[in-house]
């Protein structure tokens, strides 16, 4: 274990971990909470609920966001739902098996104390979302309804047709304009975090660049708390939103914040198929849909004909057949790598062959003949029936299926859809301590933009779960574990010399993009950095890719600091800088995740090293010698410094995973 | 389905600030893919300006998958372009025929200021949200999410109003330029659930006068945002909104 890395999980027993810690975290008081600032940067499911429950709480809060409105954030696009231990069910379900589905999930990558919090907090979020007005799925009755996801076989999935994110980030959003209204919350819209300051080692605050007059802000805080979501995009292609980027948590990176498990990035395997050269960004099918699709490829290699001329008998139901217990929904690490070796041995799909099926109709049968016995039609014939199972698919699935028809120009109710993985979601992010602070004092780090509880893969549900757990109920606590030693601090002013420092750094780096004038625009440098990160560091990785890898990056890094062609002025809205900047970043990182994957000399969750696998193909940990966390300090670009958390189970008994 | 490609005019707004005045500038593009997306081919055309050393359009997008509501181009006289309930990320190329001529717009609305070519301030819709869109319940005051049943078809009419996705689509749709689409589906959304009960009267007052101080103009039924909304929001939410406006000024 580093020394400089101390991750505080609570002593005792793990069920009663939190409990204690609540009980006996310092509290800071009404009228101290009113001169305590905080600033919240990222207004997604983590940013929202922490700015509105802290702003409850008394604290003097200022959120930053680079979209129009909060209401925007990328968690608005989640589709599939969010996992909550309530046991509505009654099918077994439980805090210590929410808890231990996700430690096994993230293949015994992740800390036991941090995942159980997870688990016991989860149950809370859905009293909250509910009392805030968020219009979840519900059975007649009128008691919520659930559905399952990947890697569980239980049903604890909350939903809200395919928009679960939109309805859980509008719940939250309201919350927080509930306090901007109130004048508890100062919202920055359209501005984007370029740098922490630090005073002595400690977080003081940030420079901000005001996106539409392009001006830089300097504002303080006691405490900055990082919510700016996932790095996906560093492949260019993934399921993120565009504007989603590394910027922030990569700047408090080079200002000494650890990165944690930087190459654990997820796969998710229902995507629609890359269609062409012009492709701007990748969409998700949400894993909700292989609760009742089928997934298969055929069994002959190079099979042109149309998939609804294959017959049942020449069709083949892969993961059925490989993981008979878990079927469909095995994790989406597991699914992933599947449909990758079925594409690579020849039985791909579609023009591209880079492709496999998701089948719908024999769910659409099963439910046309559920309904026509619910409404009586004991005899109804072939056509009625797909017709009433197509009505019931629809009411499920709708906006899905509608979205892939737009997409693909494809009627998925009549042929079965298209679907290939693609990159979704980052397990890595800034390391933290059970606080959720980073390696920096007063820095915190919370939701996709921490590395702490998913391992080396999140189950399907879980990230919506993360960042209202962490928003809502663990930093309102956690913080003032720090807060509470800052109430004789009195808020800096900004002409302090390291504020101006700081503005003077960020604004020599906007100077040296736009003077560099050169020949490419930024997406040019990022589809490069793209299909470096894809081929040698995607679903499969190996040491010589891995080593190709950094060499072609840190050229591209020389190219893009000589070439990259900026268009327009500084002082204005002015998106090209924008995207330089989170690409000149992402370059950067990109080395990071290389490095990270090239020392991780095993295969764990999505970290797949082609060296490293069982005779059957799955991924092969080494516990002996990896069972812990990648924690990276920045030394200087391209020169990271490795520092290692131990992993401790003392519930779990660490083990091979299986879905089979 | 297998793609053709397109060559196509673009007659686009082009305007540098909220000061400058716009104008219509027209370009042309060549190879575009029908299985682009509109947004996609907008990339196409900008990397042609960005390489011949002219300033790129600068439009708001960020999800590309229909649900973050940040794009809002007004496409040949159509919020969103020609395909029903669908945003511009969402509506592709197939959409189009070759030769033809394509006229792009900002959304025009006086509480909707021009920034910078195709993209306007819709901050407005933010500070109607914070007057009263929401329920106040602080974190850690809920009970039990079950304890509540709420009637299927009760949370059903709730969800589908709450699909909206401020994008202001009706604003820009509407002659009047009336906020009433918008405003009336967090009304709904929250007047169908009973956690919207303690609050419902001064809820719809509050965001009422909000909007109207926003700028915004008044509905005269015509039903464009409805033909617009790429959610699809149903005017029967305006109807709700107005009585539940009627309802809480006579109780007040």
């Amino acid at each position: 274990m580093s020394s400089k890395l101390d991750a505080k999980i609570p002593e005792g027993q793990l069920e009663t971990k939190w409990s204690q810690y609540k009980s006996s975290v310092p509290l800071v008081n009404p009228a101290n909470k009113r001169s305590l600032h905080i600033i919240v940067v990222g207004s997604g499911l983590a940013g929202s609920a922490a700015a509105a429950s802290l702003a409850e709480m008394g604290y003097k809060v200022k959120v930053f966001c680079f979209q129009d409105s909060p209401r925007r954030a990328h968690s608005i696009a989640a589709q599939g739902g969010i996992n909550a231990a309530k046991n509505y069910q009654n099918d077994g379900d439980s805090v210590y098996r929410l808890f231990y589905d996700t430690i096994k999930g993230g293949d015994y990558r992740a800390r036991e104390g941090n995942v159980y919090r997870l688990a016991e907090v989860s149950t809370s979020i859905i009293d909250q979302c509910v009392a805030q007005g968020v219009p979840f799925a519900r059975e007649y009755g009128g008691l919520l309804s659930n559905r399952s996801f990947g890697g569980t076989q239980v049903q604890r999935t909350f939903y809200a047709a395919g928009q679960t994110g939109q309805q859980l980030l509008l719940g939250a959003y309201s919350a927080l304009e509930r306090q901007i209204g109130l004048g508890n919350v100062e919202m920055y819209s359209r501005h984007e975090m370029l740098d922490v300051v630090q005073i002595d080692g400690t977080t003081r605050g940030i420079i901000a660049r005001d996106l539409v007059s392009g001006k830089l802000e300097r504002h303080f805080g006691h405490a900055v708390l990082l919510c700016t979501g996932g790095y996906g995009n560093v492949f260019f292609l993934s399921t993120n939103a565009m504007g989603s980027n590394v910027t922030a948590a990569w700047k408090a990176h080079k200002k000494g914040a650890f990165f944690g498990n930087p190459c654990f990035t997820q796969i998710h395997p229902t995507c629609i198929p890359v269609s062409g050269d012009h492709q701007s960004k990748l969409t998700l099918m949400s894993e909700s849909l292989r609760n009742d699709g089928r997934i298969w490829v055929p069994k002959a290699q190079n099979d042109t004909r149309k998939a609804t001329d294959i017959p049942e008998e020449e069709r083949d139901y892969y993961l059925e057949r490989r993981y008979p217990a878990f079927g469909n929904l095995v994790p989406r690490d597991v699914a992933s790598r599947a449909a990758k070796e079925r594409c690579d041995a020849g039985y791909g799909v579609g023009t591209s062959k880079m492709a496999v099926y998701l089948d719908y109709a024999s769910a659409i049968e099963r439910y046309g003949k559920q309904q026509a016995t619910k409404i009586g039609e004991h005899n109804a014939d072939k056509k009625r029936i797909t017709e009433l199972g197509k009505e019931v698919v629809k009411e499920k699935y709708g906006n899905l299926f509608d979205m892939y028809a737009k997409i693909t120009g494809e009627n998925p109710y009549e042929v079965p859809m298209r679907i290939y993985p693609a990159v979704h979601y980052t397990m890595g992010g800034l390391w933290v301590d059970y606080n959720l602070m980073t390696t920096v004092p007063g820095l915190y780090a919370l939701g996709e933009a921490n590395f702490s509880d998913h391992g080396a893969n999140r189950l399907g549900a879980s990230a919506l779960m993360q960042g209202l757990a962490d928003g809502y109920f663990v930093i309102p606590y956690t913080i003032g574990a720090y807060l509470s030693t800052q109430i004789r601090e009195k808020a800096i002013p900004t002409d302090h010399a390291a504020f101006v420092e700081a503005e003077q750094k960020v604004q020599a780096t906007l100077d040296q993009l736009m003077n560099i004038k050169g020949t490419k625009p930024v997406d040019y440098f990022h589809k490069r950095l793209g299909k470096i990160m894809w081929d040698k560091c995607g679903m499969a990785r190996s040491e010589s890719g891995l080593k190709q890898a950094i060499a072609d990056i840190r050229a591209l890094r020389e190219e893009f600091w000589k070439d990259v062609r900026i268009p327009g002025a500084q002082n204005e809205l002015n998106p090209e800088l924008e995207k330089a900047g989170r690409v000149a970043d992402f370059i950067e990182l990109g080395e990071l995740m290389c490095v990270d994957a090239l020392n991780r000399n095993e295969s764990c969750g999505g970290h797949f090293r082609e060296e490293f696998q069982t005779e059957e193909g799955e991924a092969l940990r080494d516990d002996d010698n990896f069972k812990y966390v990648s924690a990276w300090e920045f030394k200087s670009t391209g020169n990271f410094e490795l520092h290692k958390e131990s992993l401790i189970y003392d519930r779990i008994k660490v083990s091979q995973r299986s879905y089979k | 389905m297998e793609g053709s490609s397109l060559n196509l005019t673009l007659k686009i707004w082009r305007q540098k600030n909220a000061q400058d005045s716009g104008k219509f500038a027209t370009y042309n593009v060549s190879d575009i893919s029908t299985d682009m997306s509109f947004l996609e081919m907008i990339d196409v055309l900008n990397e042609q300006l960005i390489t011949k050393g002219e300033e790129p359009v600068a439009f708001d997008h960020d999800c590309r998958e229909g649900i973050c509501g940040m794009c809002s181009m007004y496409i040949n006289g159509r919020a969103h372009g020609p395909w029903n309930g669908t945003t511009t990320c969402q509506l592709h190329m197939r959409a189009f025929k070759n030769g033809e001529t394509i006229t792009i717009e900002p959304w025009r609305a006086g509480a909707f200021p021009v920034i910078k070519d195709l993209v306007v301030n819709r901050s407005a819709f933010d500070r109607i949200i914070a007057a009263g869109g929401f329920v106040s319940v602080n974190t850690g005051n809920a009970q039990d999410a079950n304890a509540l049943p709420i009637p299927k078809d009760d949370a059903d009419a709730s969800f589908a109003a709450a699909a909206c996705i401020g994008c202001g689509a009706c604003v820009a749709s509407c002659k009047n330029s009336s906020a009433m689409l918008f405003v009336s589906a967090k009304v709904s959304q929250l007047a169908l659930l009973p956690q919207g009960q303690p609050e419902r009267i001064d809820r719809v007052l509050n965001m009422v006068k909000q909007m109207d101080e926003e700028g915004f103009g008044n509905c005269t039924n015509t039903g464009s945002c409805e033909a617009e909304c790429p959610k699809e929001i149903s005017l029967d939410n305006i109807a709700r909104l107005n009585r539940e406006y009627l309802f809480a000024t006579l109780k007040k």
